[in-house]
C-alpha cells in the first residue's frame, strides 16, 4: 500500500485502499524485487566481488606478494600490468584480487559475530526483561556512548594491530546497535496478544522464543546487520590504513591505500584504485540493504 | 462576544430563484496507478443554493470525500483524473490555475475535515495557523490576523480564547481542536463550507455541541454547507437537502424530510432498515446483503443491482438515469416510479 | 521540562562513569605489564618503583580505578611518553583544531543536505529525489580517507590549488579562522569529512520532510489556500528539530571519528594525535584522548537532546 500513497497528503481514498488486490508478503516482497533494477544490479556486482575473491588464485595474472624492483609503480596499461603496479612493483590488478578476500571476510565476519553475540544478548534481555535487562542494556549504552570509529581505533589500537584484534574490536562496535534493535523487536512482541496466548496455553519459554519470538525479531535484526556490512567494510579498511588491521605484505585495500598514498605524486591513478574497490562493495552492500529494506518494508 | 462576522448577501434565498451556489455536472474521478484504475466518482451532478446544508450521505468508498476534494480540487495530481464541470460561486473549478485556486482556497471555498487531532500542524499555536489564513488572503498584518483569530474562537466558543490563542494543538481536547478548525475555515467568511465528517472522530455529546454550533454558524453567516457523513442520525440534524450516494453515483437526492422518511431507493430504504433510528425496539436491525461493488470493474447496470433484491435485467445491464419522482426529487432507479409495496422497510 | 532535563542529566551520570570504566580498562587489553606501557622504555627501576606505588599498581584493581578516576577529576591524565607534557594539555590543543574543521564539515553537510534532501521529499519519485538519494547513498558509501586522497590528487597534485597536507606554516598548529593563508588548509579536510554526514542528512531529511507532508494537516493547509512554498516551510518547521538532531550526533561523531580523515591531512587535531600515539605505542595519549573524546561524544548527546526538547512544542517530557 505505502508505494501508491506515499508522501500523497491524501487521505481520503479508501475507495483505492479497498480495490487493491491482497497478496502475500513474500510475494510482495518478491513481487517489489523482481523490478527493482538497482537492487539486482548491485546483488550481482556483490556475487562478483564475491566470486573474484573465492576464485582469486585462479583469475589473479600474477603473485600478488611478487616483487619487482625493475617495475615499481607503473601506470595502468603498462605492459602486461593491466592496472600497473605498486610501490614494490607487484601487479595491482591481482592485489586488488587478492584484496576482496581480506576485505570482505573482515567486513562480514565482524557483523556475522555481533548479529549472533548482540542478537542473542538482545532476545534475553527484551525477553526476560527486569534487572538483567537494565544490566545488559545498559552496558550498551555505555559502550554506545562511543563513537564507532573511536571504539574501534581504542580497542585495537591498545591491543595493537592485527588481524585478530581488528576482528574482534569491530565486532565489539556492531554487538551494542544489534542488541538494541532485537532488544526492542523482543520487548515489543513479548506483550503481543499472540504470545500472551502462547504462554496461555501453556507453551514453554523455549518455543516461544523459537516460534514467535524469532519469527518477528529476526528480519529487522537481519536487515540492519545488512545494513552495517557497509560500515563494516570501511571500518576495517580504515584500521588497515592505520596499521591496525591486517599486516603487510597482505593484500588488502585498505592497507594497499596507505602505503600507496606515499606515492601520490608519482602515480596518482594507481594509487585511487584500492579505494575504488573499496567504494564499490560497500556502494553495493548499502544499495542492496536498501533494497531489502524497502521491499520486506521494514523499519530500523 | 459579538459576532464581527458580516453576513453575506447569500442569506436573502428564500422566495426569489436565485442562482445556485455550487453546480456540479457529471463530474468523474478516476485513480490511476500502474496497476489499477479506480473509479471513484462515477457522474456526480447536483445543484446547491446558497446558505443552504446539503448532506452526502454514503458509506465509505461511495466516493462522497472524493466528490468533495474535487471540489477544493484537493486531489493529488498526476493520479486523480478529473473531468466534467464544477462552478461555485463565479468560479469555474477546474479552468483556475493552480494560482488561482489556491486564492479561492480557505477564502471562498473552506474545508473542516474528520480528524481534529491531526489536521492542525502540531509545531504551530493555534492563533498562528488561524491568522496565518487571515494574512494569507486579506493581506493584512500579522497583529491583526491575530486579533481576527481570537475574535473567531470567541466566534466558536472555545473557553478562555485568549490563552487557546498561543496553545499548540495537542493542549487541546478534540472538540476544542474541531472547534478552533471550524474558525479556521471561517476565519475569511467563506461562502461554501465543506465539511468532511466533522463530527464522527468525536463523542458523542461533543458531536452535538458542534453541530449545533455549526448550525448556527451556517444561519447567520448565510453559507452553503455541503456535509459529508454516514450517519443518518447527524445528516437528519443539520440537512436541509440530502443526496445518498452509492458506487461513485448519487442515487437519491431530496429535502431531508423526503429521503429520510420516504425513501425511494433500494439502497437508501435498506440502509435507513439498518439503523436504529427510528425502529421499534424488538424489530431485528437488517443489512443490506452483500458488500459494495469493486471500483476497479463496476457493473455495467445499475451498481446497486448485484444486492437489490428487486433487481431485473434491465437494471443489470443499463445505468438507471436520474429521474425526478417529485419536484426536486431525484432517484436513480427504474423501480422508483411505482414502488412495489413490498419495498418499504417492514415493521 | 526541567524535571526532564535533570532526569537526563542525572541519566548521563552513570554513562560518563561507564565511559571511564572502559578507558581505565584499556591499559588492561594492551600486551604486557600496564606500568611499562605507562614509561619510557629507558625508564629506571626506581622510577619504576616510584610510579607502581603512586598509581597503586600493588593495590586491587577497583581501588586503583577510583585513584586514577581522582587524578582524571583533577586534571591528571599522566604524560605522553613522546613528548613528556601532560596529556591534557596534549589533547585540549588538539581538541580546539578537531572541533573547528567538524564544525566546517557539519555546517557544510547540513547546509547542503538539508536543502536538497527537502527537494527530494517535495518530488518524490521524480529524477530530482533519485539524483538526491544516489548521492546520499554515494556519501555514506565512500571510504571518506580514499576521498581525501582523491581531493588531494585534484586539488593538490593535479590542479595546485590548495595545499595537500599540514594546517599552515611549519609545525603551526594553532588554527585562525581569520587567516586565509591558514584558513585553505581547513578547506579539503572539511569537505571530505562533510561526506558522511551529508548522506546521512539529506536522507534523514528527505524521510522526515516526505512523513509530514503524507500528514493529514498538510491538507489542512492546502485547504486554507497556501501556496506550495508556504505549505513545504510548515513541513520544514516540523521536520527540522529531528534534523537538528542528527545534525548534532553527526557532529559528535565527526569529533570522535576524526581520526582518518587527519591522518590523510595530517591536521593537529585529537586524530591526528591519537593516530601518532598508536604509531608510537604512547598509552597514556591514547587512554587519555580517548576517554575526553568520548565524554565529549556523551556530552554533546545530553546537549542534542536537551535543545531538542526545547525546541520542539510536540515533545512534552515531564
Amino acid at each position: 500500500m505505502a508505494d501508491i500513497m506515499v508522501g500523497a497528503g491524501f487521505q481520503g481514498t479508501d475507495e483505492a485502499t479497498a480495490a487493491l488486490k491482497v497478496r502475500g508478503y513474500w510475494q510482495t516482497v518478491g513481487y517489489r524485487l523482481r523490478y527493482d533494477y538497482v537492487t539486482l544490479f548491485f546483488t550481482g556486482m556483490i556475487v562478483l566481488i564475491a566470486l573474484g575473491s573465492i576464485f582469486a588464485p585462479l583469475l589473479a595474472p600474477f603473485d600478488p606478494l611478487k616483487t619487482s624492483m625493475a617495475y615499481r609503480l607503473k601506470p595502468i596499461g603498462f605492459r602486461q600490468f593491466l592496472l600497473g603496479t605498486d610501490e614494490l612493483g607487484r601487479d595491482m590488478l591481482s592485489r586488488l584480487i587478492w584484496g576482496g578476500r581480506m576485505s570482505l571476510l573482515m567486513g562480514l565476519t565482524p557483523v556475522a559475530l555481533a548479529t549472533v553475540l548482540g542478537g542473542t544478548l538482545g532476545v534475553v534481555a527484551g525477553f526476560v526483561g527486569g534487572r538483567l535487562n537494565m544490566l545488559i542494556m545498559r552496558t550498551m549504552d555505555v559502550f554506545y556512548a562511543f563513537p564507532s570509529v573511536l571504539l574501534a581505533v581504542a580497542v585495537s589500537g591498545t591491543m595493537g594491530g592485527g588481524m585478530s584484534n581488528g576482528l574482534i574490536a569491530l565486532t565489539l562496535v556492531f554487538i551494542p546497535p544489534l542488541c538494541r534493535i532485537a532488544e526492542t523487536a523482543t520487548a515489543q512482541v513479548r506483550n503481543l496478544d499472540f504470545v500472551e496466548a502462547a504462554r496461555a496455553s501453556g507453551a514453554g519459554t523455549g518455543s516461544i522464543i523459537r516460534h514467535h519470538i524469532l519469527g518477528n525479531v529476526l528480519a529487522p535484526v537481519l536487515i540492519y546487520a545488512s545494513s552495517l556490512i557497509s560500515v563494516s567494510i570501511l571500518l576495517a579498511a580504515g584500521l588497515s590504513f592505520l596499521g591496525l588491521g591486517v599486516e603487510p605484505p597482505t593484500p588488502d585495500w585498505g592497507l594497499m591505500l596507505s602505503t600507496l598514498r606515499q606515492a601520490i605524486y608519482v602515480e596518482p591513478y594507481v594509487c585511487a584504485l584500492p579505494g575504488v574497490a573499496i567504494f564499490i562493495t560497500s556502494l553495493s552492500f548499502n544499495l542492496v540493504s536498501d533494497g531489502l529494506r524497502q521491499a520486506m518494508d521494514v523499519r530500523v | 462576544m459579538g459576532l464581527e462576522l458580516p453576513i453575506t448577501g447569500a442569506g436573502a434565498s428564500t422566495s426569489t430563484p436565485v442562482r445556485p451556489l455550487v453546480e456540479v455536472k457529471n463530474l468523474t474521478v478516476k485513480f490511476v496507478n500502474r496497476e489499477a484504475t479506480v473509479q471513484a466518482v462515477n457522474g456526480v451532478s447536483l445543484e446547491m443554493a446558497p446558505g443552504e446544508v446539503l448532506c452526502i450521505i454514503g458509506e465509505s468508498g461511495s466516493g462522497k470525500s472524493v466528490t468533495m476534494r474535487a471540489l477544493i480540487r484537493l486531489l493529488p495530481k498526476g493520479r486523480a483524473a478529473i473531468s466534467g464541470h464544477m462552478r461555485v460561486g463565479d468560479y469555474d473549478i477546474l479552468s483556475l490555475s493552480e494560482r488561482e485556486i489556491t486564492e479561492v482556497r480557505g477564502s471562498t471555498i473552506s474545508m473542516i475535515f474528520q480528524e481534529p487531532m491531526t489536521a492542525l500542524d502540531p509545531v504551530y499555536t493555534i492563533g498562528d495557523q488561524i491568522a496565518e489564513t487571515v494574512v494569507r488572503h486579506e493581506g493584512c498584518s500579522q497583529k491583526v490576523g491575530m486579533a481576527r483569530a481570537l475574535e473567531l474562537l470567541q466566534v466558536v466558543k472555545v473557553p478562555s480564547a485568549e490563552r487557546r490563542l498561543t496553545a499548540y494543538p495537542h493542549e487541546l481536547s478534540g472538540g476544542l481542536r474541531q472547534r478552533a478548525m471550524i474558525a479556521l475555515a471561517l476565519s475569511c467568511r467563506p461562502s461554501l463550507l465543506l465539511a468532511d465528517e466533522p463530527t464522527t472522530a468525536l463523542d458523542a455529546t461533543v458531536q452535538i455541541q458542534v453541530l449545533i454550533l455549526l448550525r448556527k454558524l451556517q444561519k447567520e453567516l448565510g453559507m452553503g454547507v455541503i456535509f459529508v457523513t454516514h450517519d443518518l442520525g447527524v445528516a437528519a440534524q443539520i440537512a436541509d437537502k440530502v443526496a445518498v450516494m452509492y458506487a461513485g453515483r448519487i442515487v437519491e437526492y431530496g429535502s431531508v424530510r423526503d429521503v429520510l422518511l420516504r425513501p425511494s431507493h433500494p439502497y437508501t430504504i435498506g440502509m435507513l432498515a439498518s439503523t436504529v433510528l427510528g425502529q421499534t425496539r424488538d424489530a431485528d436491525i437488517e443489512a443490506i446483503p452483500g458488500s459494495p461493488p469493486d471500483l476497479r470493474r463496476l457493473p455495467p447496470g445499475c451498481s446497486f443491482a448485484p444486492r437489490c433484491r428487486y433487481a431485473d435485467n434491465e437494471c443489470r445491464s443499463v445505468v438507471p438515469a436520474a429521474t425526478a419522482v417529485a419536484p426536486g426529487r431525484l432517484v436513480r432507479c427504474f423501480k422508483a416510479g411505482s414502488p412495489p409495496p413490498g419495498l418499504l422497510p417492514g415493521p | 521540562m526541567w524535571a526532564y532535563a535533570a532526569r537526563r542529566i542525572l541519566y548521563a551520570v552513570p554513562i560518563a562513569i561507564g565511559v571511564t570504566v572502559v578507558c581505565f580498562c584499556l591499559v588492561f587489553l594492551a600486551p604486557g605489564d600496564p606500568i611499562q606501557m605507562l614509561l619510557p622504555p629507558d625508564a629506571s627501576q626506581a622510577d619504576l618503583e616510584y610510579l607502581k606505588k603512586l598509581y597503586g599498581f600493588d593495590q586491587p584493581i577497583p581501588v586503583q580505578y577510583v585513584k586514577w578516576l581522582m587524578r582524571a577529576i583533577g586534571g591528571d591524565l599522566g604524560v605522553s611518553l613522546q613528548t613528556s607534557r601532560p596529556v591534557l594539555d596534549e589533547v585540549s590543543r588538539a581538541l580546539s583544531n578537531t572541533v573547528i574543521i567538524s564544525l566546517g564539515a557539519v555546517m557544510l553537510a547540513f547546509s547542503l543536505g538539508f536543502a536538497l534532501g527537502t527537494t527530494a521529499a517535495y518530488f518524490v519519485g521524480r529524477p530530482i529525489d533519485r539524483v538526491v538519494t544516489g548521492v546520499s547513498v554515494v556519501g555514506v558509501s565512500v571510504p571518506n580517507y580514499w576521498l581525501g586522497i582523491v581531493l588531494i590528487i585534484i586539488f593538490a597534485v593535479n590542479l595546485g590549488l590548495l595545499p595537500a597536507t599540514g594546517m599552515g606554516s611549519q609545525g603551526s598548529d594553532h588554527f585562525r579562522l581569520s587567516n586565509w593563508s591558514q584558513l585553505k588548509y581547513a578547506i579539503l579536510p572539511v569537505i571530505t569529512m562533510s561526506m558522511v554526514p551529508l548522506g546521512i542528512i539529506m536522507r534523514n531529511t528527505r524521510s522526515a520532510v516526505a512523513e509530514v507532508l503524507a500528514h493529514d494537516f498538510v491538507q489542512t493547509l492546502r485547504a486554507k489556500g497556501l501556496g506550495e512554498l508556504a505549505v513545504l516551510r510548515h513541513a520544514v518547521r516540523n521536520a527540522l528539530p529531528q534534523i537538528l538532531a542528527v545534525m548534532g550526533l553527526q557532529f559528535g561523531y565527526l569529533v570522535g571519528g576524526s581520526i582518518l580523515i587527519e591522518t590523510i591531512f595530517t591536521w593537529p587535531g585529537t586524530g591526528f594525535l591519537l593516530s601518532k600515539a598508536i604509531l608510537t605505542r604512547d598509552i597514556p595519549v591514547l587512554q587519555g584522548a580517548i576517554l575526553i573524546l568520548a565524554l565529549c561524544f556523551v556530552a554533546t548527546n545530553l546537549a542534542v537532546d536537551l535543545v531538542q526538547t526545547a525546541v520542539d512544542p510536540r515533545i512534552k517530557r515531564a
